[in-house]
C-alpha cells in the first residue's frame, strides 16, 4: 500500500482549476519532488493534503486512512512552509520544540529530542537564539529541524531551498537529501525549479494546469519528455512541429529535415522534442537526423555556449555547445548540425 | 554648499508651528497656573506683578484629596474604558486581519465611522437612547417589562459606554494593523505541529499581538484620562474627574490659576503612559 494516495483529487478556485481530477500515489521513504510553474497546482496539493485547503472533491488517504475531514492539527505529517514561518516570539529551541508540547511530550524526552534536531541541521548551541537573529540559511535549517523533530512518515516542503542564495541551495539540497535518507521519510517537495526537482528526486511529478502530465524517475522524464509542456518546462528542449511522413519519419518544415527517431514513430505524434545539448555541430550519419543552419546567437555559459542557429526552414533551434569541442562557431557562420536518432523524442501533445 | 538659511528652512516651518501652537500655549498655561486670582476680567493678575509668583494653585492641587480622587478617578475610567476597548477592538481586528481585501475597505470604513459622525451629535444619540423618556425606557415599558423608568443615563455604566464609543477605533486600528503585518503561515505552522485552534490563538496569535495591544490600551489611556464632556453629559454626578474638574474650575469658578495648575499636572501625568508608547513604537 502507498503510503499516501491522492484519488481524482480537485480543487477550484472561481473560474480557475487548481486540481484537476489529480491522482498520485506516493511510496513510504520516498523523495518526490513536485515541478511546475506558478498557477499549475502545486501548491494547492501540498496545501490540500496538509490540511489547510479542502478539495472540491476526490479523496486524500494516509496509509489508506481517509483524511478528509480531519483538521490539520491531527493529520500525522509535518510540512515546512517556503516563509519557514517560525515563531517570532520563542527562541530557536522553543521554536523546536513546540510539536512536542502539543503532544504533551515529557520534559526530559522533549529537550533530548530538540538537541538531536537541532544536532541534525548543524544548529548545536543555537538553541537560545529568537529567529530574527538568525541567517537566512539557519533559519531554514531551523523550520527544517522544527517539521522534523516530531519523526513524520511524512514531511512536505514548499520550495525549501526558494529562499536561500544559489550557493547555500547546492549544498541545502544535498543535506536535505542526506536528512530524508537518514529519517527515512517520505518527502514531498514543490519546487518550480528544474535542476532542483531532478537533483533530489527519486521521482518527478511535473504538474500543469492542475495534473500530472508525467511522473517517474528525473533521468527519463528528462529524456523521454511525454509532452510538448514537460520538453520545454524541463531543460528547455526545442520542440519541432511537422507530421509523420508515413515511412517512419518525421518531417519538419521549420528544420528543413527530416526527423528519424529510434524504433518506430508513435501514432499521432504531433511534433518532435530535441535536447540542444544532443545537437553537434557535424553530421552524425547521413541521410536523415541532420540539417544545416546559420548561427545568430552566441552565449558564454561558462561550461559550455548556447548557440541560437536559424534552419533552413525558419527555426530557431538552441544548441548546446561544449567546451571541450573548441570555440563555438562565430556570428552568421553557417553550421551543418547532426543528432543521434536515440535523441529524437515523439511527443503526444 | 546652499546658504545655511536655505537649508533651515524646511526645519523652520514646523519649528515655527511647534513654537506657535505647542510651546507658547504651554508657557500660557504655565505662567497661569502661578497667577493670582482675581475678580477682574480676566480674572488673574500676572504671576510677575509686586506680589511674585503664587504657588498657592500648586500647593491646593497637591494637597486637596478631592483633587487626588479626581486624578484617581480619571486613571481608573481611563484604564476600564482601554480595557474595554481592546476586549471589543481585538475580535474586530482579527475579522478585518482575516477579511479578503474586497470586504477589508468597508470593514475598515464602518470602524472608522464614529469617527466622521459628529461627536456631539453622537451623545445627543445616547441620550436619546438612554434617557428617562427615551427610546429604550419607553420601547421596555410599552412592552410591559418595567413600570418605571430605568436609571440609564448619568450611570456609570452611561459614561463607560459613551467612552468606549468614543474611542473603540483608537484601539481597533492599531490592533489591526499589527495583526495584518504578521505571516498568516505563522498560525498555520502552529496548527500543522498539532497546535488546536484554541492553542494557536493562546501561544501564537495572543503573543504576537501583545506589542499591538499595548499600543492600543495606550492610545485610548491617554486621551481617555483628559476626557470631560462625554463624563459630563452622560456619566453619574459622582464622576468627578479630572477633566470635569479642570473644566468646572475654569468655568464654573472662575479660579483659572488651579485650572492651570491642573492641566500641568495632568500633562505630567501623562509623561509616563506616552514615553511608554514612544519606547513600544521604536521597538516594533
Amino acid at each position: 500500500m502507498p503510503l499516501l494516495s491522492l484519488r481524482a483529487l480537485t480543487r477550484r478556485f472561481g473560474q480557475t482549476l487548481a486540481l484537476d481530477r489529480l491522482d498520485l500515489d506516493v511510496a513510504a521513504g520516498e523523495f518526490l519532488t513536485l515541478l511546475g510553474g506558478s498557477g499549475s497546482g502545486k501548491s494547492t496539493l501540498l496545501r490540500v493534503v496538509a490540511g489547510f485547503e479542502t478539495a472540491d472533491s476526490g479523496a486524500v488517504l494516509l496509509e489508506g486512512r481517509d483524511l478528509s475531514g480531519v483538521p490539520p492539527h491531527a493529520r500525522p505529517l509535518n510540512m515546512m512552509f517556503q516563509s519557514y514561518a517560525l515563531f517570532p516570539h520563542m527562541n530557536v529551541a522553543a521554536n523546536v520544540a513546540y510539536g512536542l508540547r502539543r503532544d504533551g511530550v515529557p520534559r526530559a524526552e522533549r529537550d533530548a529530542r530538540v538537541g538531536q534536531a537541532l544536532a541534525m541541521v548543524g544548529l548545536e548551541g543555537f538553541g537560545g537564539r529568537l529567529p530574527h537573529r538568525l541567517s537566512g540559511g539557519q533559519r531554514q535549517r531551523v523550520a527544517l529541524a522544527r517539521a522534523l523533530v516530531k519523526r513524520p512518515r511524512l514531511l512536505l516542503l514548499d520550495e525549501p531551498l526558494g529562499a536561500l542564495d544559489a550557493n547555500l541551495r547546492e549544498r541545502t539540497g544535498f543535506e536535505l537529501r542526506a536528512l530524508q535518507r537518514e529519517t527515512g521519510a517520505a518527502f514531498i517537495m514543490v519546487t518550480h525549479d528544474q535542476q532542483e526537482a531532478l537533483a533530489l528526486a527519486d521521482r518527478v511529478a511535473v504538474l500543469e494546469h492542475g495534473r500530472v502530465v508525467q511522473l517517474g524517475p528525473p533521468r527519463a522524464v528528462y529524456d523521454r519528455p511525454a509532452t510538448r509542456f514537460v520538453a520545454q518546462f524541463l531543460g528547455a528542449a526545442n520542440v519541432l512541429e511537422g507530421r509523420p511522413d508515413g515511412a517512419g519519419g518525421f518531417d519538419c518544415p521549420g528544420l528543413g529535415a527530416t526527423l528519424r527517431p529510434e524504433g518506430a514513430l508513435p501514432p499521432g505524434t504531433a511534433a518532435c522534442a530535441l535536447r540542444p545539448e544532443r545537437i553537434a555541430l557535424r553530421p552524425l550519419a547521413e541521410g536523415p537526423n541532420s540539417a544545416e543552419g546559420v548561427v545568430e546567437e552566441v552565449a558564454f555559459r561558462g561550461d559550455d555556449s548556447l548557440l541560437l542557429v536559424r534552419a533552413g526552414g525558419g527555426a530557431l533551434l538552441r544548441v548546446g555547445h561544449a567546451e571541450e569541442d573548441g570555440a563555438p562557431p562565430p556570428r552568421g557562420a553557417t553550421v551543418r548540425l547532426g543528432w543521434e536518432a536515440a535523441s529524437v523524442v515523439p511527443l503526444a501533445g | 554648499m546652499r546658504p545655511l538659511l536655505l537649508r533651515a528652512l524646511p526645519l523652520a516651518l514646523p519649528g515655527l508651528w511647534l513654537a506657535l501652537l505647542v510651546a507658547a500655549p504651554l508657557l500660557v498655561v504655565l505662567a497661569l497656573a502661578f497667577a493670582w486670582p482675581t475678580e477682574s476680567v480676566p480674572p488673574i493678575a500676572p504671576p510677575w506683578g509686586a506680589e511674585g509668583p503664587n504657588i498657592e494653585p500648586f500647593a491646593l492641587v497637591l494637597e486637596d484629596p478631592f483633587y487626588h480622587a479626581a486624578f484617581a478617578q480619571a486613571a481608573l475610567v481611563a484604564a476600564g474604558t482601554a480595557a474595554l476597548c481592546l476586549l471589543l477592538g481585538f475580535p474586530m481586528a482579527i475579522g478585518l486581519a482575516r477579511a479578503t481585501p474586497a470586504w477589508r475597505l468597508p470593514l475598515l470604513m464602518a470602524v472608522l465611522l464614529p469617527f466622521w459622525t459628529g461627536f456631539l451629535p453622537r451623545l445627543g444619540a445616547w441620550i436619546g437612547l438612554l434617557r428617562d423618556e427615551g427610546w429604550i425606557n419607553t420601547l421596555l415599558q410599552s412592552l410591559g417589562l418595567i413600570a418605571d423608568p430605568l436609571p440609564l443615563l448619568y450611570s456609570w455604566p452611561a459614561l463607560f459606554l459613551g467612552m468606549a464609543h468614543a474611542y473603540l477605533p483608537f484601539a481597533v486600528l492599531p490592533l489591526y494593523a499589527s495583526l495584518s503585518r504578521r505571516d498568516p503561515a505563522v498560525e498555520e505552522a502552529a496548527a500543522d505541529l498539532g497546535a488546536t485552534p484554541w492553542a494557536v490563538f493562546r501561544t501564537i496569535t495572543l503573543p504576537l499581538a501583545a506589542p499591538g495591544a499595548a499600543a492600543a490600551f495606550l492610545l485610548v489611556f491617554i486621551p481617555a484620562m483628559g476626557e470631560y464632556v462625554i463624563p459630563e453629559l452622560l456619566g453619574p454626578p459622582g464622576a468627578q474627574l479630572v477633566g470635569r474638574v479642570l473644566w468646572q474650575e475654569f468655568f464654573q469658578n472662575r479660579d483659572w490659576p488651579v485650572a492651570a495648575a491642573l492641566a500641568v499636572l495632568l500633562l505630567l501625568a501623562l509623561l509616563l503612559p506616552i514615553l511608554l508608547f514612544q519606547r513600544l513604537e521604536a521597538r516594533r
